[in-house]
C-alpha cells in the first residue's frame, strides 16, 4: 500500500483543490482529510457518511466547590495557568494534564473526558474517505488525525485499494508531522511569493526530518514568475523534482463555488490538465500503475 | 488595545492584513503568533535587536533511584512516559512538560531537562516593534512558543497578534485575551465554511469580532448573506487586484505602494475602537 500526503506549510495554497483532483484521476482510492480543525475536502467530494465515532481526545479539570478551600496550590503548580482567581477552570487554557488532581490538599479536583470531536468513515463517488471534525477550539489534533489515517488504513485493507490519498493540514506542528509520518511521499504545494517560498523550505526540511521523499508543485506560478524560477532553482540544487506548475485561473474559485473538483467542472481547462500531468508523473514516481 | 487577526482557512490574507495594518497605525507593535510559518517578517525586514531560544521542560529520569513502580506513566494524560519490566522510556515529543510525572514519583528520580523548541525574534522597522517566534523544524508543540512570543506584549502599544489558520490550541493561545478579533476570510465556499467554524470559537470565547472580506469579487455572496444574518461587521473589503497579489509575492505590504490604503486600515482601526466604546 502507497500512501501520499499533500501538505504546503503556508495555508490557501491549493492543497485540497489538489487533492480533490488527484482523488477523481486515481478513480479508486481512499482519501483521508487530515486538516480536522478546518476541513474542506467534504465540499467538493461530497462524502455520505457511514460511521461516525466520539472523539475523547484530551481531559478537563473539575473543581468541586464544595470541597475547595482556596488554598491556591493548584493555581500555583498548574503550569497553563488554567485555575483562575475564581477557582474555577478556564477551559482554553488547561490542557488535562492532571497534576492539580494530585497536589489539591482537600481532593476537590477530578479529571473528566470530553467529547473533541468525531470522526467519520464515508463513501464518495470514487472510494472512501477517512475524515474528522474537532470541535472549534479543542486540542489534541494530531491524535485525532492520528485516528484518521488509522480508519484510511482499515479501509484501503478493506477495500483492497492500494493508495491512500492524504489531505494535510497547514504549518509544520503536530497535526501535520501526524500526517506526514510513514508516507511513501510528500507533494509539498507552494505558490510564488517570499512567504510561499519561505514556507515550502520548512515544509521540505519537515519532510527530511521525517525520511519521507519529496515532490513539489508551484501553484498560480504566473502570478510571479521570477519568483516561480527561484523556487525551481531552490528545488534542484536540493535535488527534489519539481513535479508541476499550474498557472492561475478564476475556473478554480468557480468550480469550488459549484462544488465541483475542477476535473470534474472543467476538464479540458489548463489548470485540470496540469494537475492531470503532476499526478501521472507521481504515479510512474511511485509505481502506482 | 489587543486586536487579533485569525482566520479558520489559511491563505486569506491574515498576514498581509496584520502587517498592513500595523504600518498604518500609530505606536504598533505586531506580534507573529504563526511559528510553524512566520511570515510577517518578510514583509517588514524588520532589524533584529534580540535573539533568544524557547526550551520546554521534559523529564529526565535518574535511572539510579528509579525502581520502575510505574507510577508516572499511570500518571502522565500524554503517554510520554512508559515504564515495563526494568525499563523506564521518556518520549519528550509527546510531553506537554506539566512536571506532573516528578511531582508523583515517591523516588524522587525525575527531574526536569530542557528541549529547545525555537527562537524568539525581536526588532523594529521604522517606529512599529516586532516580534515572532521560530518553531524549530520537527517539533510538534507550537503553544509554548506562542506563550513566550505573547509574553513580550507591550500593553503600552497598539497591539496586533498574527494568528496561525485553524481554530486549535495555537489559534487559541494566540487570540485569548484580545479585546477584539479581526477575521480574514474570502467569499468562497471554502473561506465561508472556515469562517462559520472560527465564529464558533470566538462566540464561546466571548471575543468581539468582525470580518474582513480579501479578494473581495472572487466566489460568491454566501459570506456577506452569513454575516447579516449573524449582524457581524464586515469591517473592510480588500478587492482582488492583480497588482495587490503581485505586491504581495515580492513581499511588499500593498499600502506603502498604494497610499490610499493607509486610510483605511486606520480607519478599520478607528471601526474596531469605535465597536469596543473606546
Amino acid at each position: 500500500m502507497k500512501q501520499i500526503t499533500i501538505l504546503s506549510g503556508k495555508g490557501g495554497t491549493g492543497k485540497t483543490t489538489i487533492t480533490a483532483t488527484f482523488v477523481v484521476l486515481a478513480k479508486k482510492a481512499v482519501v483521508a482529510d487530515c486538516d480536522v480543525d478546518a476541513p474542506d475536502l467534504h465540499m467538493l467530494l461530497h462524502p455520505e457518511i457511514i460511521e461516525t465515532k466520539e472523539f475523547r481526545g484530551s481531559k478537563i479539570a473539575v473543581i468541586n466547590e464544595t470541597k475547595c478551600v482556596k488554598c491556591g496550590v493548584c493555581r500555583e503548580k498548574c503550569r497553563f495557568d488554567a485555575i483562575t482567581q475564581n477557582f474555577t477552570v478556564d477551559p482554553f487554557s488547561c490542557e488535562g494534564c492532571g497534576v492539580c488532581t494530585i497536589v489539591c490538599p482537600v481532593n476537590a479536583v477530578t479529571l473528566t473526558e470530553r467529547i473533541s470531536g468525531y470522526a467519520y468513515i464515508s463513501k464518495i463517488k470514487y472510494g472512501f474517505m477517512a475524515h474528522a471534525l474537532l470541535n472549534p477550539g479543542e486540542s489534541n489534533s494530531g491524535k485525532l488525525v492520528t485516528i484518521v489515517r488509522q480508519n484510511a488504513k482499515l479501509l484501503a485493507e478493506k477495500e483492497k485499494n492500494n493508495l491512500i490519498i492524504i489531505d494535510g493540514p497547514p504549518g509544520i506542528g503536530c497535526p501535520v508531522i501526524a500526517s506526514v509520518t510513514g508516507v511513501d511521499a510528500g507533494l509539498v504545494v507552494t505558490e510564488p511569493t517570499m512567504s510561499g517560498i519561505h514556507d515550502l523550505e520548512r515544509a521540505l526540511r519537515l519532510l527530511r526530518h521525517f525520511n519521507v521523499r519529496p515532490f513539489v508543485c508551484v501553484n498560480m506560478y504566473d502570478v510571479n514568475e521570477e519568483n516561480t524560477n527561484k523556487i525551481s532553482r531552490f528545488c534542484e540544487e536540493n535535488g527534489v523534482e519539481v513535479v508541476g506548475k499550474i498557472p492561475f485561473n478564476p475556473v478554480v474559485t468557480e468550480a469550488m463555488v459549484n462544488r465541483k473538483t475542477v476535473m470534474e467542472y472543467s476538464p479540458k481547462c489548463d489548470v485540470a490538465k496540469e494537475i492531470e500531468a503532476i499526478w501521472n508523473k507521481l504515479c510512474t514516481e511511485l509505481s502506482l500503475r | 488595545m489587543i486586536v487579533s487577526v485569525a482566520s479558520g482557512k489559511g491563505g486569506t490574507g491574515k498576514t498581509s492584513l496584520a502587517v498592513n495594518l500595523a504600518i498604518s497605525i500609530e505606536n504598533a507593535q505586531l506580534l507573529d503568533c504563526d511559528v510553524e510559518e512566520p511570515n510577517a517578517h518578510l514583509l517588514l525586514n524588520p532589524k533584529i535587536t534580540c535573539r533568544e531560544p524557547v526550551y520546554r521542560l521534559v523529564p529526565l529520569v535518574n535511572e539510579e533511584l528509579c525502581d520502575y513502580c510505574g507510577k508516572c506513566a499511570a500518571f502522565c494524560q500524554y503517554n510520554a512516559i512508559l515504564t515495563a519490566l526494568g525499563k523506564i522510556l521518556v518520549f519528550p515529543e509527546l510531553c506537554h512538560g506539566c512536571g506532573g510525572c516528578s511531582l508523583i514519583c515517591p523516588k524522587k528520580a525525575i527531574g526536569e531537562g530542557k528541549n529547545r523548541i525555537g527562537v524568539i525574534k525581536e526588532g523594529f522597522t521604522d517606529d512599529l516593534r516586532i516580534v515572532f517566534g521560530e518553531l524549530e523544524v520537527g517539533e510538534p508543540m507550537a503553544v509554548p512558543l506562542i506563550r513566550e512570543v505573547k509574553k513580550r506584549l507591550d500593553k503600552g502599544r497598539n497591539v496586533i497578534l498574527d494568528a496561525p489558520p485553524g481554530t486549535s490550541c495555537p489559534m487559541i493561545e494566540t487570540v485569548k485575551g484580545s479585546d477584539f478579533c479581526i477575521l480574514v476570510t474570502e467569499p468562497t465556499p471554502f473561506g465561508l465554511h472556515d469562517l462559520k467554524i472560527t465564529v464558533k470559537v470566538l462566540e464561546y470565547m466571548k471575543i468581539p469580532h468582525g470580518v474582513v472580506v480579501n479578494r473581495s469579487g472572487i466566489g460568491d455572496k454566501k459570506v456577506y448573506e452569513y454575516c447579516e444574518e449573524k449582524g457581524i461587521p464586515i469591517l473592510l473589503e480588500i478587492p482582488y487586484q492583480r497588482k495587490i497579489a503581485e505586491l504581495y509575492s515580492k513581499g511588499i505590504p500593498f499600502s506603502l505602494k498604494m497610499p490610499e490604503w493607509i486610510n483605511k486600515f486606520q480607519k478599520l482601526f478607528e471601526d474596531v475602537k469605535e465597536l469596543l466604546g473606546k
